[in-house]
């Protein structure tokens, strides 16, 4: 009997709502959309945690601009504050290093991660995600009863082959979703929002292509201020977040 | 000092496994840890002990066993077949800490000893986890 699994409820206790943003498909922007959002919400003054559990491509930190920086270790491990958001992620252990994980050690990894982290009272726990509905988002669908789905797609008709069927399984097992983001947008093809409507979820709106956006990566000053940041936020509004 | 948080887990499993099974007391809990965790097991003991107090009714004076379980990794490449330990003074104190916190870093920082292969199984020696308890109804 594995002893890990038992206080994982504990650690999540204090966490008022906990939001992982996933896809099915990869390149779409996730990161970006969990960072950033991350970001909008300690801006409102929430307490916000934020997890990135791409283990085998974490880019959360390279988004944040994390550097040297190791969680403090009391009673568990104490996720350093970065710009305000309690940022938890496998880089800290992997010295940036190729991560080539199986199945079993993912789940091992999201196990321990879990059991040991202290997040304390949060307002919000982000999660990003890796993509596709392989073991991260069964042990996230398992390990985290309370957990809320946002799912970013592009309006490409290859990005929505992979997330239509996120959506699909999300649905099956009745996992609550906060509904779908379109990112990247460059053209007036209404096929995401139309897909939306037809699987009955939640369109919130769509995230324009921002050219400039490259170069506020790595700095959360300047990615406050982009129009990505000001989209993203136009679009929490028509939310309840 | 993660190891309160291992140590928490258990007592939360005992807890949990105790209400399940109708236990009014726990006499015995018996504990494997995997080799790979590297936990400091006097911190460890004290750390359930200390967390035990706040749970007097069912666990007044139960006895608590620590076992360790080897490591035994296999490469899928070259199916060689080794021990954490055989490898462990190749590492330097962050690889080594980051396996503690994380058992499967050390497919990371590691590799097998005869191919140099990434790909290799982790067969046994990692997790925390109760092989066993003794209580009364």
């Amino acid at each position: 009997m594995d002893a890990r699994v038992s206080v994982i409820a504990k650690r999540l206790k204090n966490i008022k709502r906990i939001i992982s943003v996933a896809s099915g498909k990869g390149g779409v922007g996730k990161s970006l959309v969990a960072s950033t959002l991350a970001l909008n919400l300690v801006e409102k003054g929430f307490k916000v945690g934020l997890l990135d559990l791409d283990l085998y491509g974490p880019s959360s930190h390279i988004i944040l601009g994390v550097k040297n920086v190791f969680p403090e270790e009391k009673k568990g491990i104490i996720p350093p504050s970065i710009h305000g958001i309690k940022f938890m992620s496998i880089i800290y252990f992997t010295e940036d290093k190729p991560s080539a994980f199986r199945g079993i050690d993912i789940t091992n990894i999201i196990i321990e991660i879990l059991a040991i982290t202290k997040w304390e009272s949060l307002d919000y726990l982000i999660i990003d995600m890796p993509p596709g509905i392989g073991d991260e988002t069964l042990d996230v669908i398992r390990f985290i009863k309370r957990g809320e789905f946002l799912v970013i797609t592009t309006e490409s008709k290859v990005s929505m082959g992979a997330v239509v069927k996120l959506l699909k399984i999300l649905k099956e097992l009745k996992i609550p979703m906060i509904g779908i983001l379109e990112n990247m947008k460059m053209t007036n093809s209404s096929m995401v929002k139309d897909e939306a409507i037809k699987l009955k979820i939640p369109f919130i709106g769509s995230i324009k292509y921002d050219n400039n956006l490259e170069e506020a990566i790595g700095d959360p000053d300047s990615l406050l201020k982009s129009r990505f940041m000001k989209e993203l936020n136009e679009n929490l509004i028509k939310t309840n977040f | 000092m993660h190891e309160w948080a291992l140590a928490e887990s258990i007592v939360m499993t005992v807890l949990d496994a105790a209400k399940k099974e109708k236990l009014k007391k726990i006499t015995e809990i018996n504990i494997q840890i995997g080799e790979l965790q590297q936990i400091e097991q006097d911190i460890f003991e004290f750390a359930i002990e200390e967390i035990i107090k706040s749970h007097k009714n069912k666990l007044k004076n139960v006895k608590i066993n620590i076992a360790t379980e080897n490591s035994k990794l296999k490469c899928k490449i070259c199916n060689h077949e080794w021990m954490f330990s055989d490898i462990r003074e190749n590492l330097n104190n962050d690889e080594s800490e980051a396996i503690h916190f994380i058992p499967e870093v050390a497919l990371v920082h590691t590799r097998c000893p005869k191919c140099g292969s990434p790909d290799f199984d982790i067969s046994s020696g990692r997790g925390v986890s109760i092989s066993s308890i003794k209580g009364e109804r």
